[in-house]
């Protein structure tokens, strides 16, 4: 099992960003308040926000690393990435949006990889719809499949429940939460929300205004909190 | 008593604001047909279509025809990198260099003429280093298409900046992830989420390269069937029959106004 460690410095507005983590088999959750720079720590594990220095290593291979100038090009990392608003290709169908990252010769191979990715997700029967014809669930399982579809180190899911319904955010969070249990591939999951981390993630890690404030488990720190934000955090899990 | 006063005044005032707004409004709108009505209405068909019969008609069609299409290829070909790479670009120095692109809007067209010579004449900047390859661009069809694209690349570049700007980066960013190299990230995202305003601005592009005039003037001369585009010909029809000048217009007028529904038409989709 490849594990995902990350430790990198950086600047984000007007804050210092100083994030150290690591995925391993088991979901991690990013967690804290709006503008702590949980998306920025997203982006540049990803690759697409220089750092200003620490490393990024996947099973041991660094992707960035400024000490030993290393600093793999985003397409070169192989990390899955679903964005917020989850960024599909508004002029291809769910098919093609899927298929353009799989690696295949032939666009007939990279279609047939595309559907059943798809199918893997039950949205088979999406393939030829574009993304304005989606609903939230829907075009959550298709940013999905595209991020698997290209067979990723890692994945790093950025809010992948808060522009959902809340009537379809259940089914959906069970669902992810059961795909992310059986695909055992070093994931982070930037949320906002108690109840993702208790069905998405065993570890925690809390950041506010750009530094690590707490690591562990929901239960560890529901039991010490600390920080004002943990404790409403913790608090507010149903 | 100031009671009926004031209420007499208001009464006046209601009934003088419409029609003082009218009356402006009328003078804008016969100052924008009036010329539209000259040309349409003070020849008969049969004259029109004599006047298109000039000999200097064909060699004019044909040259504009030539000249605003290779301008075009140059803007839309040197122009769409420019804008993608000042769309991702926020520092200072892009928003001046994308200031400056744009200048040739506000240029008085005198002033584009004295500046192209100035660069690419044979006393310019470029003037000496051109002689010595044997390259004289002044008064050549070089020198149109030179004027051309001056004065119409901002209409394109403009238009591509704010289409690459309005871009979703999260979408930029999933496709790098996904592997793709900047280059696949622009010819299978960014281009074609941008064509519709890529398409829109090269409309106008194209149709400010049809009308140069002054700088096509001074800078490449009018010589017939060498540097004399439309509008030159229509310059030159004035002095000997106003018929083939009108004509000229008329079709001059029909691909603009086609040109400019198009355009509305793209930016209502």
């Amino acid at each position: 099992m490849t594990a995902l460690e990350v430790a990198v410095r950086g600047h984000v507005g007007a804050f210092a960003l100083d994030v150290a983590l690591t995925a391993g088999e088991a979901p991690l959750a990013l967690v804290g308040p709006n503008g702590a720079g949980k998306t920025s720590t997203l982006l540049m594990i990803l690759g697409a926000l220089p750092p200003d220095g620490g490393h990024v290593a996947l099973g041991g291979a660094a992707l960035y690393d400024r000490a030993r100038g290393v600093d793999v090009a985003v397409e070169d990392r192989r990390l899955g990435f679903v964005p917020q608003r989850y960024g599909l290709f508004p002029h291809m169908d769910a098919r093609d949006n899927v298929a353009y990252g799989v690696r295949a010769r032939s666009r007939t191979a990279r279609r047939e990889r595309a559907l059943a990715v798809l199918a893997e997700l039950d949205a088979a029967a999406l393939a030829t719809r574009r993304p304005p014809e989606l609903s939230g669930g829907e075009l959550q399982r298709v940013a999905l499949a595209r991020a698997l579809a290209c067979e990723p180190r890692a994945l790093l899911l950025d809010e992948p429940l808060a522009a959902l319904d809340v009537s379809v955010r259940a089914d959906v969070r069970r669902f992810l939460a059961q795909r992310l249990r059986a695909w055992r591939i070093p994931t982070v999951v930037v949320t906002h929300d108690p109840d993702d981390v208790a069905a998405l993630a065993n570890d925690v890690v809390v950041l506010e205004a750009g530094a690590v404030v707490q690591t562990g488990t929901l239960a560890a720190l529901a039991a010490r909190p600390a920080t004002d934000f943990v404790r409403r955090f913790t608090s507010g899990s149903s | 008593m100031p009671e009926p006063l004031t209420a007499a005044r208001g009464r006046f005032a209601r009934a003088a604001w419409p029609v003082t707004l009218g009356a402006l409004a009328g003078v804008m709108l016969l100052l924008a047909l009036l010329p539209l009505a000259g040309l349409l209405f003070t020849a008969t068909p049969a004259e029109l279509a004599a006047g298109l019969g000039d000999p200097l008609v064909g060699p004019a069609v044909r040259l504009t025809l030539a000249t605003t299409t290779v301008s075009l290829a140059l803007v839309v070909a040197c122009g769409t990198p420019l804008a993608w790479l000042l769309a991702r670009r926020r520092g200072r120095l892009a928003r001046v260099v994308e200031t400056l692109v744009e200048l040739p809007v506000v240029l008085p067209p005198a002033v584009a003429g004295v500046a192209l010579l100035l660069a690419f004449g044979r006393r310019g900047l470029l003037g000496g280093p051109l002689a010595a390859l044997g390259i004289g661009l002044p008064f050549s069809r070089a020198a149109v298409v030179l004027a051309q694209s001056f004065v119409a690349a901002p209409f394109y570049v403009q238009a591509a900046l704010v289409a690459f700007r309005r871009l979703d980066p999260e979408v930029v960013v999933v496709a790098r992830s996904l592997g793709a190299s900047p280059a696949r990230v622009f010819f299978t995202i960014a281009a074609p989420l941008a064509a519709p305003a890529l398409g829109g601005g090269a409309a106008l592009c194209w149709a400010r390269a049809l009308g140069e005039f002054g700088a096509t003037l001074m800078f490449a001369g009018n010589l017939v069937g060498r540097t004399q585009t439309l509008p030159l010909a229509i310059y030159a029809a004035l002095e000997t029959d106003v018929r083939t000048a009108q004509s000229l217009s008329l079709v001059l007028v029909a691909v603009a106004g086609a040109l400019l529904v198009a355009v509305r038409a793209g930016r209502a989709r």
